[in-house]
C-alpha cells in the first residue's frame, strides 16, 4: 500500500464521525500523526493473508446465560446523581429532533 | 515493622495477631504522605476508608474469624477500576469527580481476601500511553530517578510498589500496561491469560485485549494476588468457566526439564544493556536445569502495527459512551450532536483524541478491509506462530521493554516513538496469553531492567515457576532513590 497523505478535510471527516470538535490546528496535527501511524500499518498491508481467518477475540466466544430471575439493579437515584442533567428522574439531553430553536 | 515487607509476610502477621492491620495501614499512609508528593503515584488516598477497613480486619482476627489470605495488606488500585462512591477518573477530565455506583469485581475480591484499598493510582488517560505522562492530572515520576517516566499506563501502580508505599497494586494490561511500567520501575508485573480475571468494572479501552493483573515486589506475591482476583464472574461473559489456574502452590517446583525458548525478536531488537540481561537470565534458567534454546517467531515483528490499528479501533467504539449524557463532563450546546462533540473536545486529552481518530479511520467505509480487517488477519498469524512455538517450548523468554526508563518529555511529541515502547509486550495481548516481567539487574545508569516470560493460554503455573527461578538468580540492583524506608 502506498503511503497515504491525509488532508485536513480527511481529518475533519473522521472527527465528525468520532463526534470530537477539533480546531484547524488540531486537524492538521492529527492528519500528520495519523499518516505516520498508517505508514507503519503499511508494513502489514503487504503480507499475504489470503485465506487467513480474522481474529476478533482471543477466546471462542459463546453466549453466557443465567436463570431469568428478577434481581436488584443499580440504584436509580445513585446513578442519576452522577448525571450532568436530570429531569423527572430521567437523563436530560438537548433537543434531538426538529430544527434548532 | 512491616514496611517494605512482602504481602504474604504481612498477612501472616496480621492473621496470627502479631501485628494489627491498623498498624500496617498507618505505616502505609505515613509512607504515602511522606513520599508521594515527589512521586505522584496516587490520584486519591483513602485515609478514612483504609483505617475503617483495617479496624474490621482487626475485629475479625480478635473474634477468631478468618480475615482472608491477604488480611491487612495495603493495596493500590489503578484508577480505571471502579470503586463504589470513590472517584474513578481514568486520569481524564471527562470523568473527573465521577463516583461509580458499583465496585469492580476485582476490587470486591480484594476486599473479600482481606486486603485494604489505600487509594487510586495515576495512569495514562484511559490507559492509553507508555509513560503516565498522558494523565490529565500530571505525570507520575520513577522512584529510581525522578526525572524519568515510570512507564505506563499503570505507572502509578508500579511506582507505588517500587517506592515501598504498598506491597501490592492492581493494574490493567492492554498492550503491556502492567509489564512495561513494572520493568521500568523494577517490580514484578503480570498479565494473566485473557478470561481468567473479570473485567467487570474495569473501564474498557480495548475489550479483546484488556486484562487486570498484579504489580508486586515479589513473584510469590504476584501469584497470591492473581489467585485472589482470578476466577469466573457471571457479570463478565468473557470470563472462562473453568477456575483460573492456582499458582502459589507451584512456586518452588523449579524449572528442571522445562523447555524455554529465547525469542530472537525480543532480544536482537532491544538496547544492548537490556539484551545482555536477557541472555544472563537465559543462562540462569539453563543453570537451574531448564532446556534453553534460541528460537525465532518472525511474525512477532508484525505485532506493533497490528496492535496500533486494533486497539484504537476498539477504543473508538468503547469511548463512544462518553457523550455527556449519563455521567461525567457535559459542555452545553444547542443540539445533542454539538453537545457530544464539544464535551468530547473538552474532556479528552491529546492521546485519547489521537487514538479515537485513528480507530475511527481504520473502521471507516473504504478503509475497513485494508486496515482493521488486515490487522485482524495478522493477529491470527501471530497467534498461530506463537502456538506453533509452544509445541516446542513450555515458555518463552525475552525483554519486557526495548529500553530502560526514559526521560519525562523525551517521547511525548512523537507518538510512534512512544508506541515502540510496547513492541515486546503486545504479542501476548493479541494472543490472549499470560506473560510476566521480573526485575533482572540494572543498566549502566542503575536503572532497572525487566525480563519477560511468556507462556501459552492458562500457562500461569509454568510462568510463575520460571519467574521464581529468575527472581532468585537476579543480579542485585540498587534500591530506588525515593523509597519509604
Amino acid at each position: 500500500m502506498e503511503e497515504r497523505r491525509l488532508t485536513r478535510q480527511d481529518a475533519a471527516y473522521v472527527a465528525r464521525l468520532a463526534r470530537i470538535e477539533l480546531t484547524e490546528e488540531e486537524l492538521d496535527r492529527y492528519a500528520d500523526q495519523l499518516a505516520t501511524v498508517l505508514a507503519h500499518a503499511a508494513e502489514i498491508a503487504a503480507l499475504d493473508t489470503d485465506g487467513v481467518v480474522p481474529t476478533a477475540h482471543p477466546l471462542p466466544l459463546r453466549n453466557v446465560t443465567r436463570p431469568d430471575e428478577p434481581r436488584p439493579s443499580l440504584d436509580r437515584d445513585e446513578v442519576l446523581s452522577e448525571a450532568p442533567a436530570v429531569e423527572d428522574r430521567r437523563f436530560r439531553v438537548p433537543r434531538i429532533l426538529g430544527d434548532v430553536p | 515493622m512491616t514496611r517494605g515487607a512482602p504481602a504474604l509476610e504481612i498477612a501472616r502477621k496480621v492473621r496470627d495477631g502479631s501485628v494489627s492491620a491498623a498498624e500496617v495501614v498507618e505505616e502505609s499512609l505515613a509512607a504515602i504522605d511522606a513520599v508521594d508528593p515527589e512521586v505522584h503515584a496516587f490520584l486519591i488516598v483513602l485515609h478514612d476508608d483504609a483505617r475503617s477497613a483495617a479496624a474490621d480486619i482487626d475485629r475479625a482476627v480478635a473474634a477468631g474469624e478468618d480475615p482472608g489470605p491477604l488480611a491487612g495488606v495495603p493495596v493500590a488500585v489503578k484508577d480505571n477500576l471502579c470503586t463504589r462512591g470513590v472517584p474513578t477518573t481514568c486520569s481524564s477530565r471527562i470523568l473527573e469527580g465521577w463516583r461509580p455506583p458499583y465496585d469492580a469485581t476485582v476490587v470486591e475480591r480484594l476486599r473479600a481476601a482481606g486486603a485494604i484499598v489505600m487509594g487510586k493510582t495515576n495512569l495514562d488517560e484511559f490507559a492509553m500511553g507508555s509513560s503516565t505522562e498522558n494523565s490529565a492530572f500530571g505525570p507520575t515520576r520513577n522512584p529510581h530517578d525522578l526525572t524519568r517516566v515510570p512507564g505506563g499506563s499503570s505507572g502509578g501502580s508500579a511506582a507505588a510498589v517500587a517506592a515501598g508505599l504498598v506491597p501490592l497494586a492492581l493494574g490493567s494490561d492492554t498492550g503491556g500496561s502492567i509489564r512495561q511500567p513494572a520493568a521500568l520501575c523494577g517490580v514484578v508485573g503480570m498479565k494473566p491469560t485473557y478470561g481468567t480475571v473479570s473485567r467487570y468494572g474495569l473501564i474498557a479501552f480495548a475489550s479483546s485485549l484488556d486484562q487486570v493483573g498484579p504489580l508486586t515486589t515479589t513473584v510469590t506475591d504476584s501469584a497470591a494476588l492473581f489467585d485472589a482476583i482470578g476466577g469466573q464472574d457471571l457479570r463478565d461473559s468473557t470470563c472462562l468457566e473453568r477456575p483460573a489456574p492456582r499458582s502459589v502452590s507451584v512456586l518452588s517446583d523449579g524449572v528442571e526439564g522445562l523447555r524455554v525458548g529465547v525469542l530472537a525478536e525480543l532480544v536482537d531488537d532491544v538496547d544492548p544493556a537490556v539484551a545482555g540481561r536477557v541472555r544472563e537470565a537465559a543462562e540462569a534458567l539453563a543453570a537451574a536445569g531448564a532446556v534453553v534454546e534460541e528460537c525465532s517467531v518472525p511474525e512477532l515483528r508484525h505485532g506493533l502495527p497490528a496492535y496500533y490499528l486494533l486497539a484504537p479501533a476498539e477504543a473508538s467504539s468503547n469511548l463512544a459512551r462518553y457523550d455527556g449524557v449519563r455521567y461525567g463532563l457535559r459542555v452545553e450546546a444547542d443540539t445533542v450532536e454539538a453537545m457530544n462533540a464539544a464535551t468530547r473536545a473538552a474532556g479528552f486529552g491529546a492521546e485519547v483524541k489521537r487514538r479515537i481518530m485513528l480507530g475511527t479511520y481504520a473502521l471507516s467505509a473504504g478503509y475497513y478491509d485494508a486496515y482493521y480487517g488486515q490487522a485482524q488477519k495478522v493477529r491470527t498469524l501471530i497467534v498461530e506462530a506463537l502456538e506453533s512455538a509452544y509445541r516446542r517450548f513450555d515458555a518463552l523468554l525475552g525483554a519486557t521493554t526495548p529500553t530502560t526508563a526514559f526521560a519525562i518529555g523525551a517521547k511525548i511529541d512523537d507518538p510512534w516513538a512512544m508506541y515502540l515502547s510496547d513492541v515486546c509486550t503486545v504479542p501476548s495481548n493479541l494472543a490472549g496469553h499470560p506473560a510476566i516481567s521480573v526485575p533482572f539487574g540494572a543498566d549502566d545508569d542503575g536503572l532497572p531492567v525487566g525480563v519477560q516470560v511468556l507462556a501459552p493460554a492458562l500457562g500461569e503455573p509454568v510462568l510463575f515457576r520460571v519467574a521464581a527461578v529468575l527472581e532468585d538468580a537476579a543480579p542485585v540492583a540498587a534500591p530506588p532513590k525515593v523509597h519509604a524506608r
